[in-house]
């Protein structure tokens, strides 16, 4: 049952998510300030010098020093959190994988801006989708409210006995990190029963019975556990769909593996991460209008990618155009496009599916452009045929 | 604790107990081998300090022998054996 809203507050993504944090009060906060994601560390870092939390808070000479606190702190059986953006993740690549290989539940806030060269602080997705291969659960959100919610869902995906694994909560830099939105808060009381408390099989300060971590794997062992790291994150999907169906029971707003919006009946489909989902819903509901049949899926979850409900989702589409607001320099699309087009590999009678990069460094995504890429789809959806397997646009 | 399908592997590479380097067998390791002459030596322990490994093994203040699960052959106890004694030779596993 959902409680009763107390009201609205109006606050920037960055002070949601570290208000989030506050209420979840984590044991060890590693922090080294990167923009767009500086607010979230200096909201903490008051929250810290007033009393507010508990937390230790670590000012570290690196993001890559602030990821191997997190190591060790997890290690040692701490409840940890930080955030970061951009080359900040970048330089913490090294220890992302040793997290995520030692199973440490780690939850990040990660702000996406686009990586340098040339430099630009503005939001895109290679960061976030440069370590989408690093074992790290990836939950993306397109409201200064999912971002808020996806920190209490993250940290019980990630500390669940069958996942155990480190989690990242990804939302557009300035566009949802620094606009302002009015958004419902849980109370702390209830916060801290949703993520309850945090028990670790193992401790590094447990001197009664000691561990070792980070111990050398030789080609005895190696696969093994990395073969346990897979099935541990192909088991996060599951506990993703109950913590969110949990989440919208208790607070009202519930929360799948992904978003359809007017998806039932869509022969023209946008997939499209984060706040862009909105502008392109915008666009939909103005084909809607026309009477046709436009609709957007929105992945939340991206790691583990759940290619069989999304393919499900997307089989009765015609034509299908995946946005991506990063390139993999593969000359094969971005990352989107690849999951998607692959996860629909299965199907019996499959859409045609194109590739879209958009909104790099920052770029303006606007209704006219999703109402472009909407009219590109029509054409492939009555013809049967791809005139542009990709290009960019927003040029 | 999570265990693979075997049932032997706790998750993350953690090794859940302590004091487990004595069961891991290094002497496979070794290229050359410490060969005591018991009737040079004069029971300093020297060779007993001095080795990197733990592997020399003493018993009421005398040696007694190598733990060869565990020496390496890095030869420390033949150099620091001292220059009048010379009561440790390295010689070749293979031979």
């Amino acid at each position: 049952m959902a409680i009763a809203t107390k009201g609205q507050t109006g606050l920037t993504g960055n002070t949601a998510v570290a208000y989030a944090m506050k209420q979840i009060n984590p044991d060890v906060f590693p922090a080294y300030p990167i923009t767009p994601s500086t607010a979230i560390v200096e909201d903490f870092a008051g929250f810290v010098a007033d009393g507010a939390v508990t937390s230790e808070l670590i000012t570290v000479e690196s993001e890559h020093s602030a990821m191997s606190a997190c190591i060790g702190a997890s290690a040692a059986g701490a409840r940890v959190m930080t955030a970061t953006s951009a080359q900040g993740l970048a330089l913490m690549w090294e220890m992302l994988y040793i997290a995520s290989g030692m199973r440490l539940p780690i939850v990040i806030a990660n702000v996406n801006r686009a990586l340098s060269a040339p430099i630009n602080i503005h939001c895109d997705h290679s960061d976030s989708m440069g370590a989408r291969d690093s074992g790290w659960i990836q939950l993306y959100s397109e409201t200064v409210q999912e971002a808020y919610d996806n920190m209490f869902m993250a940290m019980r995906i990630a500390e669940d006995t069958n996942v155990l694994l480190p989690a990242m909560v990804c939302f557009d830099g300035f566009i949802t990190s620094h606009a302002i939105e009015n958004i419902t808060l849980v109370e702390d009381a209830d916060a801290r029963e949703f993520i309850g408390q945090y028990k670790p099989g193992h401790s590094l300060l447990n001197v009664d019975n000691p561990a070792t971590y980070g111990a050398m794997t030789l080609q005895d062992t190696y696969i093994t556990f990395k073969h346990q790291q897979s099935q541990a994150i192909a088991r996060a999907k599951g506990v993703a769909a109950s913590v969110g169906a949990e989440f919208g029971k208790k607070f009202g707003r519930a929360y799948g593996l992904f978003e359809g919006y007017r998806l039932e009946d869509a022969e023209e489909v946008i997939v499209i991460l984060n706040s862009a989902a909105g502008t392109t819903k915008v666009a939909v509901d103005e084909l809607r209008k026309q009477g046709k049949k436009a609709g957007v899926l929105r992945p939340r979850l991206f790691r583990p990618f759940p290619f069989e409900e999304i393919a499900k989702a997307l089989s009765g589409a015609k034509a299908i155009a995946c946005l991506d607001r990063v390139d993999s320099m593969s000359g094969f699309g971005g990352p989107l496009f690849n999951e998607v087009r692959s996860a629909l590999y299965e199907l019996d009678k499959r859409p045609k599916v194109m590739s879209r990069i958009y909104g790099l460094g920052g770029r303006d995504y606007k209704v006219k452009d999703a109402l472009e890429v909407y009219a590109e789809l029509e054409k492939t959806a009555a013809s049967g045929k791809v005139e542009t397997l990709q290009k960019y646009i927003t040029l | 604790m999570e265990k693979d399908d075997k049932g032997r592997m706790p998750a993350g590479g953690i090794i859940p107990r302590g004091g487990t380097a004595n069961e891991y067998s290094t002497g496979g390791w070794r290229k050359l081998r410490p060969v005591l002459d018991s009737a040079r030596c004069t029971n300093c322990l020297i060779c007993w300090v001095m080795c990197p490994d733990s592997a020399v093994i003493s018993r009421d203040g005398k040696m007694i022998g190598f733990d060869m699960e565990h020496c390496k052959g890095c030869g420390v106890c033949a150099v620091e054996c001292p220059d009048k004694v010379k009561a440790i030779k390295m010689e070749e596993e293979a031979d």
